[in-house]
Protein backbone atom coordinates (compact mmCIF):
# COMPACT_ATOMS: atom_id res chain seq x y z
CA UNK A 1 0.00 0.00 0.00
CA UNK A 2 1.40 3.38 -1.02
CA UNK A 3 1.89 5.95 1.76
CA UNK A 4 -0.33 9.06 1.97
CA UNK A 5 2.64 11.17 1.00
CA UNK A 6 3.48 9.21 -2.13
CA UNK A 7 -0.20 9.06 -3.16
CA UNK A 8 -0.48 12.83 -2.66
CA UNK A 9 2.56 13.56 -4.82
CA UNK A 10 1.62 11.11 -7.54
CA UNK A 11 -1.75 12.91 -7.66
CA UNK A 12 0.03 16.22 -8.23
CA UNK A 13 2.35 14.62 -10.79
CA UNK A 14 -0.57 13.16 -12.76
CA UNK A 15 -2.19 16.61 -12.90
CA UNK A 16 0.92 18.49 -14.13
CA UNK A 17 0.59 17.83 -17.88
CA UNK A 18 -3.11 18.68 -17.75
CA UNK A 19 -2.31 22.05 -16.24
CA UNK A 20 -0.82 23.09 -19.61
CA UNK A 21 -4.38 23.07 -20.92
CA UNK A 22 -5.88 24.58 -17.77
CA UNK A 23 -3.64 27.68 -17.63
CA UNK A 24 -4.74 29.23 -20.96
CA UNK A 25 -8.34 28.22 -20.18
CA UNK A 26 -8.18 30.09 -16.86
CA UNK A 27 -6.57 33.13 -18.44
CA UNK A 28 -9.19 33.23 -21.20
CA UNK A 29 -11.88 33.18 -18.49
CA UNK A 30 -10.24 36.07 -16.65
CA UNK A 31 -10.04 38.19 -19.79
CA UNK A 32 -13.66 37.40 -20.80
CA UNK A 33 -14.93 38.20 -17.30
CA UNK A 34 -13.45 41.71 -17.39
CA UNK A 35 -14.62 42.24 -20.99
CA UNK A 36 -18.15 41.36 -19.83
CA UNK A 37 -17.91 44.17 -17.29
CA UNK A 38 -17.53 42.07 -14.14
CA UNK A 39 -15.53 43.60 -11.33
CA UNK A 40 -12.18 42.08 -10.38
CA UNK A 41 -13.67 40.91 -7.07
CA UNK A 42 -16.56 39.10 -8.73
CA UNK A 43 -14.41 37.63 -11.49
CA UNK A 44 -11.89 36.11 -9.10
CA UNK A 45 -14.46 35.06 -6.45
CA UNK A 46 -16.31 33.06 -9.07
CA UNK A 47 -13.23 30.85 -9.47
CA UNK A 48 -13.50 29.60 -5.93
CA UNK A 49 -17.27 29.87 -5.40
CA UNK A 50 -18.26 27.99 -8.56
CA UNK A 51 -14.87 26.48 -9.53
CA UNK A 52 -16.01 24.99 -12.85
CA UNK A 53 -14.38 26.41 -15.97
CA UNK A 54 -16.90 25.94 -18.73
CA UNK A 55 -19.80 27.24 -16.62
CA UNK A 56 -17.70 30.26 -15.60
CA UNK A 57 -17.07 31.11 -19.26
CA UNK A 58 -20.80 30.85 -20.02
CA UNK A 59 -21.47 32.96 -16.91
CA UNK A 60 -19.40 35.81 -18.36
CA UNK A 61 -21.54 35.72 -21.52
CA UNK A 62 -24.80 35.69 -19.55
CA UNK A 63 -23.81 38.35 -17.00
CA UNK A 64 -22.93 40.62 -19.90
CA UNK A 65 -26.42 40.20 -21.37
CA UNK A 66 -29.86 41.06 -20.03
CA UNK A 67 -30.74 37.46 -19.12
CA UNK A 68 -32.65 37.13 -15.84
CA UNK A 69 -30.72 35.89 -12.79
CA UNK A 70 -32.87 32.80 -12.38
CA UNK A 71 -32.24 31.75 -15.98
CA UNK A 72 -28.50 32.24 -15.41
CA UNK A 73 -28.62 30.03 -12.30
CA UNK A 74 -30.60 27.39 -14.19
CA UNK A 75 -28.29 27.40 -17.23
CA UNK A 76 -25.09 27.21 -15.19
CA UNK A 77 -26.58 24.45 -13.03
CA UNK A 78 -27.47 22.39 -16.09
CA UNK A 79 -23.89 22.75 -17.37
CA UNK A 80 -22.63 21.54 -13.99
CA UNK A 81 -25.14 18.72 -13.68
CA UNK A 82 -22.52 16.29 -15.00
CA UNK A 83 -20.76 16.58 -11.64
CA UNK A 84 -23.62 14.57 -10.17
CA UNK A 85 -22.60 11.71 -12.46
CA UNK A 86 -19.01 12.07 -11.29
CA UNK A 87 -20.23 12.08 -7.69
CA UNK A 88 -22.14 8.81 -8.19
CA UNK A 89 -19.22 7.27 -10.04
CA UNK A 90 -16.62 8.11 -7.38
CA UNK A 91 -18.89 7.59 -4.32
CA UNK A 92 -18.16 3.87 -3.78
CA UNK A 93 -14.44 4.56 -3.42
CA UNK A 94 -14.92 7.37 -0.89
CA UNK A 95 -17.28 5.38 1.34
CA UNK A 96 -14.78 4.48 4.08
CA UNK A 97 -13.63 8.10 4.52
CA UNK A 98 -14.47 10.48 7.37
CA UNK A 99 -17.06 13.23 6.64
CA UNK A 100 -14.44 16.01 6.51
CA UNK A 101 -12.63 14.16 3.72
CA UNK A 102 -15.85 13.62 1.78
CA UNK A 103 -16.95 17.26 2.07
CA UNK A 104 -13.50 18.50 1.06
CA UNK A 105 -12.94 16.12 -1.84
CA UNK A 106 -16.43 16.89 -3.18
CA UNK A 107 -15.38 20.52 -3.58
CA UNK A 108 -12.38 19.40 -5.65
CA UNK A 109 -14.45 17.11 -7.92
CA UNK A 110 -13.79 18.77 -11.28
CA UNK A 111 -13.66 17.13 -14.74
CA UNK A 112 -9.89 16.74 -14.66
CA UNK A 113 -9.58 15.61 -11.02
CA UNK A 114 -12.41 13.13 -11.59
CA UNK A 115 -10.84 11.67 -14.74
CA UNK A 116 -7.44 11.17 -13.11
CA UNK A 117 -8.80 9.88 -9.81
CA UNK A 118 -11.30 7.42 -11.28
CA UNK A 119 -8.56 6.08 -13.58
CA UNK A 120 -6.26 5.71 -10.57
CA UNK A 121 -8.93 3.89 -8.56
CA UNK A 122 -9.81 1.59 -11.45
CA UNK A 123 -6.35 0.67 -12.69
CA UNK A 124 -5.25 -0.82 -9.40
CA UNK A 125 -7.46 -3.69 -8.35
CA UNK A 126 -11.00 -2.75 -9.27
CA UNK A 127 -12.07 -5.35 -6.72
CA UNK A 128 -10.75 -3.43 -3.75
CA UNK A 129 -13.65 -1.01 -3.45
CA UNK A 130 -14.58 -0.23 0.13
CA UNK A 131 -11.16 -1.33 1.29
CA UNK A 132 -9.38 1.28 3.29
CA UNK A 133 -6.26 2.58 1.58
CA UNK A 134 -4.56 5.87 0.81
CA UNK A 135 -5.79 6.61 -2.66
CA UNK A 136 -7.92 9.50 -1.43
CA UNK A 137 -4.60 11.31 -0.94
CA UNK A 138 -4.07 11.02 -4.70
CA UNK A 139 -7.47 12.67 -5.18
CA UNK A 140 -6.50 15.44 -2.74
CA UNK A 141 -3.15 16.07 -4.45
CA UNK A 142 -4.57 16.10 -7.94
CA UNK A 143 -7.58 18.23 -6.90
CA UNK A 144 -5.50 20.80 -5.01
CA UNK A 145 -2.99 21.11 -7.86
CA UNK A 146 -5.84 21.91 -10.22
CA UNK A 147 -7.55 24.25 -7.74
CA UNK A 148 -4.43 26.31 -7.12
CA UNK A 149 -3.59 26.51 -10.83
CA UNK A 150 -7.15 27.55 -11.67
CA UNK A 151 -7.11 30.36 -9.08
CA UNK A 152 -3.70 31.61 -10.25
CA UNK A 153 -4.43 31.40 -13.98
CA UNK A 154 -7.80 33.15 -13.74
CA UNK A 155 -6.06 35.82 -11.64
CA UNK A 156 -3.42 35.97 -14.38
CA UNK A 157 -6.11 36.64 -16.98
CA UNK A 158 -7.76 39.25 -14.76
CA UNK A 159 -4.69 41.16 -13.65
CA UNK A 160 -2.30 40.76 -16.57
CA UNK A 161 -5.04 40.97 -19.19
CA UNK A 162 -4.54 40.02 -22.78
CA UNK A 163 -0.94 39.05 -23.26
CA UNK A 164 -2.08 36.24 -25.55
CA UNK A 165 -3.00 37.41 -29.07
CA UNK A 166 -6.59 36.48 -29.88
CA UNK A 167 -5.54 34.70 -33.07
CA UNK A 168 -3.67 32.05 -31.06
CA UNK A 169 -5.86 28.95 -30.89
CA UNK A 170 -5.11 28.34 -27.21
CA UNK A 171 -8.69 27.29 -26.45
CA UNK A 172 -7.89 24.14 -28.43
CA UNK A 173 -5.94 22.88 -25.41
CA UNK A 174 -9.31 22.16 -23.74
CA UNK A 175 -10.25 19.67 -26.46
CA UNK A 176 -6.74 18.20 -26.42
CA UNK A 177 -6.79 17.72 -22.65
CA UNK A 178 -10.05 15.81 -22.80
CA UNK A 179 -8.83 13.74 -25.78
CA UNK A 180 -5.78 12.78 -23.72
CA UNK A 181 -8.04 11.74 -20.84
CA UNK A 182 -10.74 10.03 -22.92
CA UNK A 183 -8.86 7.92 -25.47
CA UNK A 184 -6.98 5.68 -23.00
CA UNK A 185 -10.34 4.96 -21.31
CA UNK A 186 -11.81 3.47 -24.49
CA UNK A 187 -10.96 -0.15 -23.88
CA UNK A 188 -13.98 -1.99 -25.32
CA UNK A 189 -16.76 -1.69 -27.88
CA UNK A 190 -19.33 -0.55 -25.35
CA UNK A 191 -17.18 2.37 -24.19
CA UNK A 192 -16.40 3.35 -27.76
CA UNK A 193 -20.12 3.26 -28.65
CA UNK A 194 -20.97 5.36 -25.58
CA UNK A 195 -18.42 7.99 -26.58
CA UNK A 196 -19.45 8.07 -30.26
CA UNK A 197 -23.16 8.44 -29.58
CA UNK A 198 -22.59 11.06 -26.86
CA UNK A 199 -20.29 13.04 -29.15
CA UNK A 200 -22.66 13.05 -32.11
CA UNK A 201 -25.63 13.89 -29.92
CA UNK A 202 -23.72 16.80 -28.39
CA UNK A 203 -23.49 18.24 -31.92
CA UNK A 204 -27.15 17.59 -32.74
CA UNK A 205 -28.35 19.22 -29.51
CA UNK A 206 -26.21 22.36 -29.81
CA UNK A 207 -29.23 24.65 -29.99
CA UNK A 208 -31.27 23.06 -27.23
CA UNK A 209 -32.04 25.79 -24.66
CA UNK A 210 -30.35 26.10 -21.26
CA UNK A 211 -27.31 24.14 -22.50
CA UNK A 212 -29.27 20.93 -21.90
CA UNK A 213 -27.48 19.32 -24.87
CA UNK A 214 -24.51 18.13 -22.81
CA UNK A 215 -26.73 16.29 -20.33
CA UNK A 216 -28.90 14.74 -23.06
CA UNK A 217 -25.81 13.63 -24.98
CA UNK A 218 -24.14 12.17 -21.88
CA UNK A 219 -27.25 10.22 -20.86
CA UNK A 220 -27.72 8.89 -24.41
CA UNK A 221 -24.09 7.79 -24.44
CA UNK A 222 -24.43 6.00 -21.10
CA UNK A 223 -27.58 4.18 -22.27
CA UNK A 224 -25.80 3.17 -25.50
CA UNK A 225 -22.85 1.80 -23.54
CA UNK A 226 -25.10 -0.36 -21.37
CA UNK A 227 -27.10 -1.60 -24.39
CA UNK A 228 -23.98 -2.57 -26.34
CA UNK A 229 -22.55 -4.26 -23.26
CA UNK A 230 -25.78 -6.25 -22.77
CA UNK A 231 -25.80 -7.40 -26.40
CA UNK A 232 -22.21 -8.58 -26.53
CA UNK B 1 -30.85 39.89 -9.40
CA UNK B 2 -27.56 40.78 -7.78
CA UNK B 3 -24.55 39.07 -9.42
CA UNK B 4 -23.20 37.96 -6.04
CA UNK B 5 -26.51 36.23 -5.23
CA UNK B 6 -26.56 34.47 -8.62
CA UNK B 7 -22.96 33.39 -8.19
CA UNK B 8 -23.34 32.10 -4.63
CA UNK B 9 -26.53 30.16 -5.41
CA UNK B 10 -24.88 28.63 -8.50
CA UNK B 11 -21.84 27.75 -6.41
CA UNK B 12 -24.01 26.07 -3.78
CA UNK B 13 -25.92 24.09 -6.41
CA UNK B 14 -22.68 23.02 -8.11
CA UNK B 15 -21.24 21.92 -4.76
CA UNK B 16 -24.46 20.05 -3.96
CA UNK B 17 -24.13 18.16 -7.26
CA UNK B 18 -20.54 17.23 -6.44
CA UNK B 19 -21.43 16.11 -2.94
CA UNK B 20 -24.77 14.45 -3.75
CA UNK B 21 -24.03 10.76 -4.24
CA UNK B 22 -20.97 10.80 -2.01
CA UNK B 23 -23.29 11.63 0.90
CA UNK B 24 -26.47 9.86 -0.27
CA UNK B 25 -24.68 6.53 -0.44
CA UNK B 26 -22.50 7.06 2.58
CA UNK B 27 -23.92 4.11 4.48
CA UNK B 28 -25.33 1.92 1.74
CA UNK B 29 -23.94 0.48 -1.48
CA UNK B 30 -24.91 1.82 -4.86
CA UNK B 31 -27.21 -0.69 -6.56
CA UNK B 32 -25.11 -2.94 -8.86
CA UNK B 33 -27.29 -1.98 -11.85
CA UNK B 34 -26.47 1.70 -11.28
CA UNK B 35 -22.78 0.93 -10.92
CA UNK B 36 -22.89 -0.75 -14.32
CA UNK B 37 -24.41 2.38 -15.86
CA UNK B 38 -21.85 4.59 -14.19
CA UNK B 39 -18.98 2.83 -15.94
CA UNK B 40 -19.98 4.78 -19.05
CA UNK B 41 -19.94 8.20 -17.40
CA UNK B 42 -16.34 9.05 -18.38
CA UNK B 43 -16.51 8.14 -22.09
CA UNK B 44 -19.97 9.67 -22.57
CA UNK B 45 -19.38 12.95 -20.73
CA UNK B 46 -15.89 13.56 -22.12
CA UNK B 47 -16.94 12.84 -25.70
CA UNK B 48 -19.88 15.22 -25.26
CA UNK B 49 -17.41 17.92 -24.16
CA UNK B 50 -14.84 17.20 -26.90
CA UNK B 51 -17.02 16.96 -30.03
CA UNK B 52 -18.41 20.53 -29.96
CA UNK B 53 -14.89 21.87 -29.25
CA UNK B 54 -13.62 20.19 -32.42
CA UNK B 55 -16.53 20.29 -34.86
CA UNK B 56 -18.17 23.62 -34.06
CA UNK B 57 -16.64 26.78 -35.50
CA UNK B 58 -18.46 30.09 -35.00
CA UNK B 59 -21.61 28.40 -33.79
CA UNK B 60 -22.15 25.78 -36.49
CA UNK B 61 -20.84 22.30 -37.27
CA UNK B 62 -17.99 22.33 -39.82
CA UNK B 63 -17.19 18.94 -41.35
CA UNK B 64 -15.11 20.15 -44.34
CA UNK B 65 -11.33 20.09 -44.68
CA UNK B 66 -11.31 23.80 -43.74
CA UNK B 67 -11.70 22.67 -40.17
CA UNK B 68 -8.06 22.29 -39.17
CA UNK B 69 -9.05 21.23 -35.63
CA UNK B 70 -10.55 18.03 -37.02
CA UNK B 71 -7.17 16.84 -38.33
CA UNK B 72 -5.27 18.03 -35.28
CA UNK B 73 -7.73 16.24 -32.98
CA UNK B 74 -7.31 13.06 -35.00
CA UNK B 75 -3.52 13.28 -34.67
CA UNK B 76 -3.90 13.90 -30.92
CA UNK B 77 -6.25 10.92 -30.57
CA UNK B 78 -3.71 8.64 -32.27
CA UNK B 79 -0.93 9.91 -29.99
CA UNK B 80 -3.16 9.42 -26.92
CA UNK B 81 -4.05 5.92 -28.05
CA UNK B 82 -0.47 4.84 -28.77
CA UNK B 83 1.32 6.56 -25.88
CA UNK B 84 -1.32 7.21 -23.18
CA UNK B 85 0.82 10.30 -22.49
CA UNK B 86 -1.16 13.48 -21.67
CA UNK B 87 1.73 15.89 -22.19
CA UNK B 88 2.68 14.42 -25.56
CA UNK B 89 -0.95 14.41 -26.70
CA UNK B 90 -1.42 18.10 -25.92
CA UNK B 91 1.93 19.18 -27.38
CA UNK B 92 1.67 17.17 -30.61
CA UNK B 93 -2.00 18.09 -31.04
CA UNK B 94 -1.19 21.79 -30.65
CA UNK B 95 1.85 21.57 -32.95
CA UNK B 96 -0.30 19.69 -35.47
CA UNK B 97 -2.92 22.43 -35.43
CA UNK B 98 -0.35 25.19 -35.95
CA UNK B 99 1.34 23.33 -38.81
CA UNK B 100 -1.98 22.56 -40.53
CA UNK B 101 -3.03 26.22 -40.24
CA UNK B 102 0.28 27.40 -41.73
CA UNK B 103 -0.15 24.97 -44.65
CA UNK B 104 -3.75 26.06 -45.19
CA UNK B 105 -2.75 29.71 -45.27
CA UNK B 106 -0.20 28.95 -48.02
CA UNK B 107 -2.91 27.90 -50.47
Amino acid sequence: MASPRSEFFSGIKAQLPILIGVIPFGMIYGVLALEAGLSIGIAQSMSFIIFAGSSQIVATQLFGSSVHGLVIILTLSVINLRHMLYSASIAPYLKPLKPLWKWSLAYLLTDEAYALTITHYQEEDPATENRKDNRHWFFLGTGLALWLTWQLSTAGGIFLGVIIPESWPLDFTIALTFIALLVPMLRDRAGLAAATVAGILALLTLNVPLKLGLVIAALAGIITGVLVETKS
Amino acid sequence: MNIWVVMIITGMITYAFRLSFIILFEHKDLPPALQRWLRYVPPAVFAAIIFPEIFVRDGSVVLSSDNSRLFAALIAAIVAWRTKNVLLTILIGMAGLLIIEVIQNQF
